[in-house]
């Protein structure tokens, strides 16, 4: 029998659970803005509206990290370079697959919930694979853009479609492969197409109704400001798409941007003129969607160099000054440092061989130096980076990305006609190899041998100084790599690359401290929680979310 | 680069190919009178791809232009009553693998090219055909259905410019001092998987070895063989299509 004083505390204990259950269940904007405050959770694709990547955890550090076991494996049904960020709120955990499910995962044993299976329409168009990179979550509810352009609004407990919302035209070839960004009141997408001939923009719907607030197209249209940096109607199929989730300063109410290629792909000379606003970071006002300022990395791109990296900032001291920066490692090859407040360009430097621009101006802008036909240009059409997630460490002051070394492309001009819904590429390309028909790095890798080596390309993570804009140290590996990162209060970086391994490098030095080869490509960026006091780390590699912890 | 290096190869290359012209004048000749049923790749008969060497029944290039000039499959080709320039621009055009800027080759008997390829070419003291020979070169058994006749071709006359890149020579030494002598079958950061001069099957970590050399240079230099020769070899790796 129970003693009193005994089941009162235990009554205490539960009225306290039930409590905490109350205020934990809504994933208020103010809690996201504080994402900080708790990371137990990570409740936005990168962990937070600064987009650092960056945890507080510290429960795995240097000195255990190689105590780490695998905890569980979620096997994807569905075959495909599973790009999916998990979003993890108070041991649920939520991740997408191919083309556009929802699955609510227990974070602790990676047992489903339940799945919600988005029906694409038929016609639905992309160019480089089903893809699909996560969710956002706000208050009750989970957002998923899809394929065929729409957005689409779940009920977070039971997984049931509350609302959806047509986010652009499937029939234009218009698509949603990021992840939504919510802001306060506000579901934000931007759409990708840049290969089919699209207009971009970003747009931001009700969160409760799923009415569309605003939308900002990334090409402005006749009358608006730099409407002249396009000739004619090539404005109107300028691509320019939006296809990686933003970041936002709350100080500021800007929301960033990043924009990508102008179409046609790689016949400049079909569209003269800068292009604007395209390959350009973007800054907008979070309730208007009104243009702040815009800083663009390419002008009149004839490279497929889109700027869809993530806006990465941070309020750092820089050169003796108190600033607040953007942190952006371009697929053209260079890495910047802006000013956020204005698009101010403070420092820029070439990180991989760069030999389509001999340097940047003293604003920024390339100076152009364009190969004679038939040459390489480097970095090739992969770019020197891409779309995946850099990682910022305030503890170490260091900016961490994948860079791709030793990879150049030959690029083909040709004149090509806009059709609606159709490809509008304006030529081709072809990857550099050191003898006639080698085999050549492609957009993912599908073959367990690598055959092409290190001589098509490798890859190299490198961590950026953001004060002089240079390596401080990098980590090669001998394929490429399309891996994000994440660091740890504890310095501790973890990323993968296409040959399966998953690394905890140590942040400061980046001496490899730990490894595992988990046997299929990584082309996410991995991601960690806290549920009962232990931390766990997650990684998609091939077809598998693979959860590790420390030993117990 | 590659555009001045293939000129440069046909200079040197001499009688084992055809001139730009012809080839230029063969894709003219394929537009107008080929494309129609064989597609713009050269792949739409069934059984057949001509841009990589895939044929019915041709080997030779005398066996390629007595099908244009007499037709084949009991009338489902028609006969082409084609000049001899413009017969030759379609066989160069074919060969070099419908790529006006490439390389054309000229294809020999292949009853010949197996005799050299196992005689005084000395192929078959590494490569192995259909079981037979050793394992520590690149089989060969399906190099026909996989290699165009110009990479197969340029192999011979320049394997430092032709080899693949995992097919480089590799030197090894293990902290045992045990040094290993083979080529790469698959690579990456942490380690090596190697098939070795003893023809075994080795896979070793990075962190173990005391020294890893990939040599730029093939085991095997430029041929000697002459141009005929070198043609009928070709002519008979272009019959090397598995088992």
């Amino acid at each position: 029998m129970k003693s009193s004083k005994r089941f009162f505390k235990e009554l205490i204990v539960v009225a306290v659970a039930i409590l905490s259950q109350v205020s934990e269940g809504q994933v208020s904007y103010e809690r996201i803005l504080n994402a900080g405050d708790e990371p137990q959770n990570w409740l936005t694709y990168n962990g937070g509206y600064m987009s650092q990547r960056h945890s507080l955890l510290q429960q795995i550090d240097r000195n255990n990290v190689n105590q780490l076991e695998l905890k569980w494996v979620l096997q994807n049904q569905v075959f495909g370079a599973w790009q999916s960020n998990p979003i993890i709120v108070d041991g649920i955990m939520y991740v997408t697959e191919r083309p556009n499910s929802v699955m609510a995962v227990d974070a602790v044993t990676g047992r489903v919930f339940w799945k919600y299976r988005h029906q694409n329409a038929d016609n639905a168009l992309v160019c480089c694979g089903a893809n699909n990179r996560g969710v956002a979550v706000l208050n009750d509810k989970v957002y998923m853009g899809t394929l065929d352009a729409h957005l689409v609004a779940l009920d977070r407990i039971n997984g049931q479609l509350l609302w959806k919302a047509e986010v652009g035209d499937v029939n234009l070839a218009y698509s949603v492969t990021m992840a939504p960004l919510a802001v306060k009141d506000k579901i934000m997408v931007g759409v990708g197409g840049g290969e089919f001939g699209i207009r971009g923009y970003v747009a931001a719907f009700d969160a409760e109704t799923g009415e569309q607030v605003w939308k900002t197209y990334t090409i402005p249209g006749p009358g608006e400001p730099n409407h002249d940096s396009w000739e004619g109607d090539d404005w109107e199929h300028g691509g320019a798409p939006v296809w990686i989730t933003g970041s936002f300063d709350s100080e500021l109410n800007l929301t960033y941007w990043g924009v990508g290629n102008p179409g046609p792909d790689w016949n400049a000379g079909q569209r003269p003129g800068d292009n604007l606003y395209s390959d350009s970071a973007i800054a907008l006002d979070a309730d208007t969607g009104e243009l702040k300022w815009y800083f663009q990395f390419t002008p009149n791109d004839a490279y497929d160099y889109d700027s869809v990296q993530v806006p990465v900032l941070a309020d750092i001291e820089w050169r003796g000054e108190a600033k607040k920066v953007m942190m952006w490692a371009n697929r053209n090859g260079y890495f910047y440092v802006l000013d956020r407040t204005n698009g101010q360009f403070l420092v820029g430097k070439p990180y991989v061989k760069v030999n389509w621009s001999s340097g940047l101006d003293e604003n920024g802008r390339p100076i152009p130096s364009p190969q004679p036909e038939g040459m390489p240009t480097y970095p090739g059409n992969q770019g020197g980076t891409n779309w995946y997630p850099p990682s910022f460490s305030p503890s170490t002051g260091l900016f961490y990305f994948s860079a791709w070394e030793n990879y150049a492309t030959i690029y083909r001009a040709e004149e090509s006609e806009y059709i609606p819904g159709r490809a509008f590429l304006g030529g081709g390309f072809s990857v550099l190899a050191p003898s006639p028909g080698a085999p050549t790095i492609g957009i993912g890798r599908t073959n367990p041998i690598n055959n092409w080596t290190d001589e098509v390309g490798f890859a190299s993570l490198k961590a950026m100084d953001p004060q002089t804009g240079e390596a401080v140290w990098s980590y090669n590996q001998f394929d490429v790599s399309d891996s994000g990162m994440l660091t740890t209060a504890s310095d501790l970086l973890f990323t993968g690359g296409r040959e399966g391994y998953f690394h905890g490098i140590d942040a400061q030095s980046g001496e490899l401290l730990w490894n595992v080869n988990l046997g299929g490509q990584i082309v996410m960026a991995p991601v960690t929680y806290m549920v009962d006091d232990v931390q766990y780390v997650s990684v998609i590699s091939g077809n598998s979310l693979s959860t590790f912890a420390l030993e117990e | 680069m590659f555009a001045q290096m293939s000129s440069l190869h046909a200079q040197e290359l001499g009688d084992h190919q055809y001139t730009t012209e012809a080839i230029e004048r063969g894709s003219r000749i394929y537009s107008r009178e080929c494309a129609l049923c064989h597609g713009p790749q050269g792949d739409i008969v069934d059984g057949v791809n001509l841009r990589v060497g895939i044929f019915k029944n041709v080997q030779s290039d005398d066996d390629l232009r007595m099908v244009v000039t007499q037709g084949a499959g009991q009338g489902q080709m028609p006969a082409f009553g084609l000049n001899a320039s413009d017969l030759d621009g379609i066989v160069a055009f074919i060969r070099a693998g419908f790529d006006p800027d490439g390389v054309a080759v000229r294809i020999g008997d292949p009853s010949r090219g197996r005799q050299i390829f196992e005689g005084k070419g000395e192929c078959s003291s590494c490569h192995r055909v259909n079981g037979f020979g050793p394992r520590t070169a690149p089989d060969l058994t399906e190099i026909g259905a996989i290699r165009t006749p110009a990479s197969l071709q340029q192999n011979l006359i320049d394997p430092a410019a032709a080899i693949l890149p995992i097919n480089r020579p590799i030197r090894l030494v293990t902290r045992n001092e045990e040094t290993i002598l083979g080529r790469r079958l698959n690579e990456d950061t942490y380690t090596v998987q190697v098939i070795d001069s003893n023809e075994e099957l080795r896979s070793f970590r990075k962190s173990d070895l005391v020294s890893y050399e990939v040599s730029m240079q093939p085991s095997k230099g430029p041929t000697e063989l002459s141009g005929d020769e070198v043609a009928d070899v070709v002519g008979y790796l272009l019959t090397l299509r598995g088992q």
